[in-house]
């Protein structure tokens, strides 16, 4: 057991846990942070999505340890005062979502890819998202979301 | 408007749905009602013309005790609250959204005025299951009816209090109007200080479909925001105080039989809880990790027997035919196959083979269980509440008034989610460490112990005169199942026959069912006869089809995708479609091969559905889309592999399902009848898929596919899909 503080979506969070446990146990166990899903457990389905340092990483594959000192943001966090992320917004808007057991791994891992290709091609969604599963089949929605989210943000920074 | 179509084919038999009991036990009236809901007015519907008669004899209003079978019911509170209540559950068909509706348009009022109640045993009526795409066309009626009776005892109630003729006042927007004085009353204000409750007949006049405002148009998902945040609570997520996480020690083959077992080193962890009984061994824990490290301290030792591996799945199939458990006889018997074949210009005969499939839903069978005293309370995700409350009762030896089942909206099912494996092994721990116990099944565990779609054996054999018209069809199919068996096809002699086996593998019901098996050889078969007769496969589907509705999706399917246009070079086209769960389908596939690589890629996929009137036709291309998206994967390399009593393919590293790059584009053409009733649209849409690739895949390459998934065959014959 070790003592670590962890930084999730700007709180600070004082947990005791066994270094090796991953992320994800503890968001979902000590945290009740339940947004991020447990698909498989091996990084093969990116249900589990979360940003570390802003960038897409599978917490059912990293262990706690590794994260103490970065900062963490889950889906609970993506929103600012009630005020979704325009990913979040575009999968609405789009209907990008069926059971929507997938839909916070796949809109982390969107934020992720437009914060450093803010005008990705369809090849280059479909090569980033590969990772994630959606069993309901709702891949052409998801690619209009992240479409219409990219350009809502470019058109924000403008 | 004037266009009736009969329904050719009644609904096949659904061999492997699993089935709630048919004992109910109805445990509220209306004082509990109006304790939980408030004061207001109360509304149930009757499931059956008769029951709604004979419960009305005494006189409708204010009676005490409520109809024995109903199917829905729905409140109105002092605070214009709206509440409908029923037993079907949401498991991402969008059920919740299109119910929501339904209940809007009846009652005239907005859509975020109303509560869906859903799958909570003890609160909503009795029901038998979400499954076999009867949401639709029953669960939606039901609902219209009982808020258009609503809407009319609102209207009764507002014609008393302002003492004027009923017939001119209007219900709209969650308000009676009276246009004669312009006075209005809102919903909330009629019912104040009201406790009525109303049963209906099952008759009322509801809104035609071409006058619909709320339904019948394109409304996103009703809680969609709390998806988006993270904030909704799947059946994994669900917590209670002082809750443990269970873990079940799993048998190294299936039947296995447990010898010994040793426990005593996980027995000593710090607040672990070790249960034995019988064939079972779990482990509750105060965390997952502690579970998982107090199950492998556990000494256990299995016997099994040997089991036959899916290397010689068919031929077991055909060997090892199930003794019939009740008289069933052919599905169909008409006229004289063996004659008309004698005589028949073209004859042909083919076996086709279909694996086993595992459903993955994302969430994995997942519950939390809470015993306070002998009453339990279990959370968890099933297409079954009452039928799984019914497999605790049994477990536990309780009475059914004893458990209680509360089904959250749910990360997928796809017929995966009718038992309560998960939900009586939580019961099972919380029982013996006296604590609230949460299950979560692993994604090996998921693959494993849940059950399959069947798989199954089926052959062909058939004749054709000189004009193209089937004249002789004989269909057996060994294990699969029997829906979807039926031809819709006007062929006057038949003989269609379903084989029940022994399965190797525990089976039940998917997507469609043993109906997407039953197509993909009813549909590839046909293209060899149109190829045996040399007439356009499309054409030869029209040629021999009488039913107005199936030629409609293929004839307009076939025009939007422009199957008669000229095809680049080394493409081909292929069609498949049919008719299930009441709705019309037809999927045209366009394949582009490279001959210098084998390389086959689809290039698009068009659907054509009719599913009557349409409730929500965003929700519908959804549902039609995903259908074909998740069909992909049973078509082009979904197999379960085993061996002795062990699944092979148990990771998503292993079982493929499709991913992004695996889609191609994909359209639907909706076909809307506002003159015809609604049914569902979560199942149909998967038949057509996997003939119409078969087929494409023979128009670009003459390599005739007979099995699924298909991808392991094209390889055989030196293509590959790509």
């Amino acid at each position: 057991m070790a003592s670590l503080k962890l930084a999730i979506n700007g709180q600070t969070f004082n947990v005791d846990a066994d270094p090796d446990a991953t992320l994800l146990s503890v968001l979902r166990e000590q945290l009740e942070l339940t947004g991020s899903k447990y698909g498989c457990g091996e990084g093969q389905c990116g249900a589990c999505t979360v940003l570390v340092d802003g960038k897409a990483r599978r917490s059912c594959q990293t262990p706690v340890s590794t994260v103490a000192d970065k900062s963490i943001t889950t889906i609970e966090g993506l929103a600012k005062n009630d005020n979704l992320h325009p990913v979040q917004q575009a999968f609405l808007d789009e209907g990008a979502m069926q059971c929507a057991y997938c839909t916070s791994g796949m809109i982390m891992s969107a934020v992720s890819l437009l914060s450093f290709k803010p005008n990705p091609s369809e090849k280059e969604i479909v090569d980033y998202m590969q990772g994630n599963i959606c069993r309901c089949g709702t891949q052409p929605r998801i690619i209009a979301a992240i479409r219409k989210a990219a350009t809502a943000m470019r058109g924000a920074r403008s | 408007m004037t266009r009736k179509s009969q329904l050719p084919i009644p609904l096949d038999p659904e061999r492997y749905e699993l089935r709630a009991p048919a004992s109910y036990v109805f445990e509220s009236n209306r004082r509990e009602f109006f304790q939980f809901l408030g004061a207001g007015v109360f509304i149930a519907c009757a499931a059956s013309k008769a029951s709604a008669f004979q419960e009305s004899g005494g006189g409708r209003r204010n009676s005490e005790e409520l109809p024995k079978e109903i199917d829905a019911w729905l409140h109105i509170g002092e605070d214009g609250g709206i509440t409908a209540f029923t037993g079907k559950v949401e498991v991402g068909q969008n059920i919740r959204t299109s119910l929501t509706q339904a209940v809007a348009e009846e009652l005239k009022v907005s859509v975020d005025s109303i509560r869906l109640v859903m799958g909570d045993t003890q609160l909503v009526p009795f029901d038998m299951g979400t499954f076999g795409s009867r949401t639709t066309p029953v669960m939606n009626l039901q609902l219209r009816r009982v808020a258009a009776a609503a809407r009319d005892t609102l209207v009764d109630l507002a014609a008393k209090q302002w003492s004027v003729d009923r017939a001119r006042l209007m219900a709209s927007d969650g308000q009676v109007f009276d246009p004669q004085t312009k006075r209005s009353l809102p919903y909330a204000q009629i019912v104040k200080g009201q406790q009525i409750t109303q049963r209906l007949p099952a008759e009322d006049p509801l809104i035609p479909a071409s006058d619909w405002k709320i339904a019948g148009q394109p409304l996103p998902k009703v809680n969609g925001r709390d998806f988006v945040t993270g904030k909704h609570r799947y059946p994994s997520d669900e917590t209670l105080p002082g809750m443990l996480y269970g873990k079940v020690a799993r048998p190294t083959a299936f039947n296995a039989t447990l010898v010994s077992a040793e426990t005593r080193a996980a027995e000593q962890l710090s607040g672990v809880t070790v249960v034995r009984d019988g064939n079972f061994v779990g482990v509750a824990a105060p965390t997952s990790a502690i579970a998982e490290q107090a199950l492998s301290l556990i000494r256990l030792q299995w016997k099994a027997e040997p089991q036959p591996s899916n290397a010689e799945l068919f031929e077991y199939l055909k060997k090892n035919q199930s003794p019939r458990d009740r008289d069933e006889g052919p599905v169909a018997k008409k006229g004289d196959v063996q004659k008309a074949l004698t005589s028949a210009a073209h004859k042909v005969q083919q076996t086709y083979n279909i694996n086993y499939i595992a459903h993955a839903p994302l969430e994995p069978r997942a519950a939390l269980a809470e015993w306070n005293g002998d009453q339990l309370t279990v959370w968890t995700g099933t297409q079954r509440p009452f039928g799984v409350r019914g497999e605790l009762a049994t477990a536990f030896h309780l009475p059914e008034d004893k458990v209680r089942v509360f089904m959250p909206d749910t990360g997928g099912a796809y017929g995966g989610k009718h038992t309560g494996d998960a939900a009586i092994e939580a019961a099972r721990l919380a029982r013996a460490a006296k604590k609230p116990v949460k299950v979560v099944w692993t994604r090996e565990e998921e693959f494993t112990w849940a059950y399959f779609r069947p798989a199954g054996v089926i052959e062909v054999t058939s004749g054709i005169d000189a004009d193209g018209k089937i004249t002789s069809w004989e269909f057996h199919n060994y294990n699969s199942g029997a829906a979807g068996i039926s031809t819709y096809y006007d062929i006057p002699n038949q003989l269609i026959e379903f084989h029940p086996a022994n399965s190797p593998l525990r089976q039940g019901s998917y997507r469609g069912l043993a109906a997407t098996a039953n197509h993909f050889a009813r549909e590839v078969h046909m293209d060899e006869l149109a190829h045996a007769a040399g007439i356009d496969p499309l054409e030869f589907r029209v040629k021999n089809l009488k039913e107005e509705r199936l030629r409609e999706v293929f004839v307009k399917g076939g025009e939007k995708f422009g199957w008669s246009k000229p095809k680049p070079k080394n493409h081909g086209y292929g069609v498949g479609g049919g008719y299930e769960k009441l709705g019309y389908v037809a999927t045209f596939v366009e394949v582009a091969v490279d001959r210098g690589t084998g390389d086959v890629k689809i290039q698009r996929v068009l659907t054509a559905f009719d599913c009557g009137a349409i409730v929500n036709p965003d929700g519908l291309r959804n549902q039609i889309i995903g259908a074909n998206i998740m069909g992909l994967g049973g078509a082009l390399f979904e197999a379960v592999e085993f061996e002795n009593g062990r699944i092979l393919s148990n990771h998503f590293a292993s079982y493929r399902v499709p991913r992004f790059r695996d889609v191609p584009p994909m359209d639907a053409l909706l076909v809307d009848r506002k003159d015809l009733p609604s049914v569902g649209a979560g199942e149909a849409p998967i038949v057509g898929l996997a003939p119409a690739i078969a087929n494409a895949v023979f128009d670009a390459v003459a390599v005739r596919l007979r099995g699924m998934p298909l991808g392991p065959l094209l390889v055989s014959h030196g293509y590959r899909f790509a």
